[in-house]
């Protein structure tokens, strides 16, 4: 994934100790992060570098400062509203929605897999939901009210 | 004997050969799985990027309803078989256990909602509760039809050994290579079997890749290389690789001009074949590519049994 971040997570680490948190919060490299913990595993001075790239893409939601044609912010953004407002993901709406909002020429792109998956009933189109939503909402609104840092 | 079972999303969607699969292997074996009434989602890897408080608030809801579930004073094992759901609730059960400001909030908000969590809940992975509760003796016995001739790549993937190494290596896990080798299988020597695959930019939204030409390259790579190394099968603990590594194989073989094709079962596919069980119960038609070598679950073949 290295080759997709405009800086490695050693120079996000030397920007941070410069004082350059706009550019930090600003950038790609956060955002192309997969979250797959192998920095972490091998990192000789075992810093949890995975969980601070998860801080600073929170910290660059919190200031509207992530990039917003890129795709993964925005597709985190949708994930959670869908979260919040039924409890479960549907992998073909939340596919669709991102499509339709960031490149939906590509939608064309990938029909055939989606007609192939269709098929053999792994692409459900009914949308996922838990059945208490409202207690799932208590607990959320219930961490609704402190802001801050939160990890 | 039974678990508690969290299927997560994709079970029910893209991977659902996994969740039929892994029913009927648990059934043949003896083991019943009783699904969360009213899971939530895990949360994944999209909701912790904007909300790390809550994303705990969403596991620990379903780990309460295990323990509701189960009343008494027993210890809950929570079945999750998707890796992005296991690391995600592991994630959520520590941050819990650690007694920090974190675990009190969200013991406050479960609490708005007549919730509790007492700590009985603990998330354990299929493939652990295969090797080290039921065994691979009990497991290579009931092996009816081993899969001789099967050289496997075991892909385990990010999320399942990091950072948490609940039962098995960080770095160079061997669980599924002793499960499959155990019914018969050879499994073949695989560095990159940790990997990521790119999938955990899916979110549950697959079809998309959040980054398409960054995960078709992450995959293309484990594909090619497994296939140079011989094998003609990838067994999987998780969907979103499972998804990844078959679902775009034309595209690979247009981008890198060469073929990436391959089989890309989940493992417990593989254990049911060799368990005797039918095609259908394991979800086989729902894959998109599926060839085992013929001496493979044939019946009667010999079977090395140590």
């Amino acid at each position: 994934m290295i080759e997709y971040m405009n800086y490695s997570p050693r120079v996000l680490n030397a920007m941070l100790t410069a004082g350059c948190y706009d550019d930090v919060l600003r950038s790609r490299a956060i955002w192309a992060c997969t979250g797959c913990y192998a920095c972490t595993v091998e990192c000789p001075k075992q810093l949890p570098v995975t969980e601070s790239i998860y801080a600073l893409k929170r910290a660059s939601m919190r200031a509207g400062a992530y990039p917003r044609r890129f795709i993964t912010p925005v597709l985190a953004r949708q994930f959670v509203r869908l979260i919040n407002k039924r409890g479960r993901s549907s992998e073909a709406w939340i596919s669709l929605a991102l499509y339709l909002r960031t490149r939906p020429f590509q939608l064309l792109r990938y029909a055939p897999v989606a007609l192939r998956l269709m098929r053999r009933g792994r692409l459900p189109l009914r949308p996922e939901s838990v059945r208490q939503p409202a207690q799932l909402r208590r607990v959320l609104a219930a961490l609704d009210v402190t802001t801050g840092e939160d990890a | 004997m039974s678990y508690a079972y969290y299927p997560g999303c994709s079970a029910k969607g893209t991977g659902r050969a996994y969740e039929e699969s892994l029913h009927a292997v648990f059934g043949a074996l003896g083991t019943g799985l009783d699904e969360l009434e009213d899971w939530n989602c895990c949360g994944a890897s999209g909701y912790p990027a904007v909300d790390a408080v809550k994303a705990a608030a969403l596991s620990a809801r379903n780990l309460a309803l295990a323990e509701g579930a189960r009343p008494g004073l027993d210890p809950v094992d929570v079945l999750a078989p998707c890796a992005g759901c296991y690391r995600a609730m592991l994630k959520s059960e520590r941050t819990l256990a650690d007694g920090g400001a974190v675990a009190a909030r969200v013991g406050g908000a479960l609490g708005a909602a007549g919730l509790r969590y007492e700590g009985r809940a603990r998330v354990r992975h299929p493939l652990d509760v295969l090797v080290n509760d039921i065994g691979l003796d009990r497991i290579a016995e009931a092996a009816v039809r081993p899969l001789g001739g099967l050289r496997v790549a075991c892909y385990y993937g990010c999320l399942l050994v990091r950072p948490y190494a609940t039962f098995d290596d960080r770095r160079t896990p061997t669980s599924m290579e002793r499960l499959l080798e155990s019914v018969g299988a050879e499994p073949i020597d695989w560095p990159l079997r940790t990997r990521c695959c790119g999938g955990s930019c899916y979110c549950g939204g697959p079809l998309i890749g959040a980054l398409p030409e960054a995960t078709l390259r992450l995959s293309y790579r484990l594909l090619k290389d497994a296939k140079r190394r011989g094998a003609n099968a990838i067994a999987t603990v998780c969907p979103l690789c499972q998804f990844n590594l078959e679902a775009f194989q034309g595209q690979m073989a247009r981008k890198f001009g060469e073929p990436a094709d391959l089989t890309v079962g989940f493992f417990t596919q593989l254990l049911g074949t060799a368990l005797g069980l039918d095609e259908r119960a394991l979800g086989v038609h729902r894959m998109l590519r599926w060839r085992l070598p013929e001496s493979a679950g044939a019946e009667g073949g010999a079977h090395v049994r140590a």
